[in-house]
């Protein structure tokens, strides 16, 4: 059947009905979005929407997870052999420093206690697969399979093997949206290891960079640095790995130097993250000599 | 209605659906970024091209649905395509009788609209994206036109 088929409808669409229906829709359409983005006063609708949609969202990805897991099941033995073997070494390497980690902690919590300030470590964790679905080419943002049956909440700092990730924006019954620590609206308050400098880091919208614009000419940066999460803000804990200095451009016609750091976190490649859990109630900026106090405009509390 | 007209909201529905699942398909990121709006184009396809089952409540629900699946302000890809779906309904005789080089040219001055309107309102909400690759899509979708075309018109031929 050709879509020209003839019918006794009329030739002529709209008039003053069509019209009318588009003005109405367009008002609800500017009344939901300024419903919507004047925080919480969709909150209930967006939760039940996002446990609608996300059966839907979960099956585009399950095809492909699917074949990964199949492929991951028919690898060969060799692979699987020469991998039980780095991860047997890997496991040797860490348990000799864990021993040290251990101890360590241990004097940590005693000078802590000493000086009267709180430690602020990892309480609890829940790990979190990421669903395959791209959201927006131009926001680094994830799905991840967690939401608030699962406790998660927003403002939760995400981890994964290697550094931060980044925070939970939104949350529903039974997944959660997480912003990367490289888009462009993230910014994450951080130190440098070595000096114990802090400034903040930004996004930049390509997840393999992030930039730090607010460091003086005279800053004592060099490529290599670590930077670290300074647990300023609150939504970070503190002292875990955010990135490594990649380049410091010096223009000294310029009042600020051009510095960009690579996220250690593998964020494109993670197939899952760490939600975390922390006591994050005492947010007190310990006096060191060191840490010369860098600019800190906007929000030091990092995204959103 | 539906009994006259060669398919019905099944398959309306389905169609629908299959765009929206296009649009969230995890794709390598060179090729996400020319990604085609399939939802404008899927809407538009109907309002010009199929018998005259849909029309903006159609654009509307199927906008509301692509801003709950994005995860994005609710309301803005749904205003945008009632937007376009008015335009191209007002222009359909027009649109339906010009050469496919030409048709597909009034699709790209749509997607733009669309695009344009999206633009807009990601800027008045507080989270713009400059980017100037987000308009590759633009003509990326109307290059995908003919495509679309020929391929809905074999599914909707199909008892």
């Amino acid at each position: 059947m050709t879509p020209h088929e003839p019918d006794a409808r009329p030739l002529l669409l709209g008039g003053p009905a069509m019209g009318l229906r588009l003005i109405v829709l367009a008002i609800l359409s500017l009344g939901l979005m300024v419903a919507d983005h004047r925080q919480n006063q969709l909150a209930v609708i967006r939760d039940w929407l996002s446990a609608v949609v996300y059966p839907a969202q979960w099956a585009v990805q399950a095809p492909i997870a699917v074949w990964n897991s199949a492929r991951e099941s028919l690898a060969s033995r060799a692979r699987i052999e020469s991998d039980n073997v780095r991860l047997a070494a890997d496991n040797f390497v860490l348990r000799l420093k864990q021993m040290r980690y251990e101890s360590l902690e241990q004097e940590n919590q005693r000078l802590r206690a000493a000086s009267a300030s709180s430690s602020r470590v990892v309480q609890r964790t829940l790990v979190a697969e990421i669903v395959r679905v791209d959201l927006d080419p131009f926001r680094q943002r994830v799905l991840v399979n967690k939401g608030s049956l699962n406790g998660v909440f927003r403002g939760q700092a995400a981890l994964d093997a290697n550094g931060i990730f980044g925070q939970v924006t939104r949350v529903g019954p039974l997944s959660a949206e997480v912003i990367l620590i490289s888009d462009p609206e993230h910014a994450i308050p951080v130190q440098v290891n070595r000096t114990g400098a802090r400034t903040i880091a930004l996004g930049t919208g390509s997840s393999g960079q992030l930039s730090l614009p607010y460091l003086p000419q005279n800053f004592d940066v060099v490529a290599g640095d670590l930077l670290v999460s300074s647990g300023l803000g609150g939504v970070y804990p503190p002292g875990y790995p955010v990135g490594r200095i990649t380049g410091v451009g010096r223009d000294p016609s310029q009042p600020l130097l051009a510095v960009a750091a690579e996220p250690l976190a593998a964020l494109d490649r993670d197939p899952e993250i760490l939600l975390v859990w922390f006591d994050s109630t005492v947010v007190e900026p310990e006096p060191t000599p060191a840490a010369k106090p860098a600019a800190t405009p906007g929000d030091a509390a990092g995204g959103d | 209605m539906a009994g006259r007209s060669s398919f019905g909201w099944p398959r309306i529905i389905a169609l629908t659906l299959a765009a929206l699942v296009a649009t969230v398909l995890p794709l390598p990121d060179w090729l996400e970024i020319l990604r085609p709006d399939f939802v404008a184009l899927t809407v538009l396809w109907f309002c010009l091209l199929s018998p005259r089952m849909t029309g903006l409540f159609h654009a509307w629900g199927a906008g509301l649905a692509l801003d709950a699946f994005r995860g994005v302000l609710l309301g803005q890809h749904a205003l945008a395509l009632i937007v376009i779906t008015y335009v191209a309904t007002k222009l359909r005789l027009q649109i339906r009788a010009f050469p496919p080089l030409q048709q597909t040219a009034v699709i790209l001055a749509l997607l733009w609209i669309n695009e344009f309107l999206l633009f807009w309102i990601d800027g008045v909400s507080g989270h713009p994206i400059t980017d100037w690759r987000r308009w590759l899509a633009v003509p990326a979708g109307a290059a995908c036109w003919p495509l679309i075309t020929s391929l809905y018109a074999r599914v909707a031929a199909r008892r």
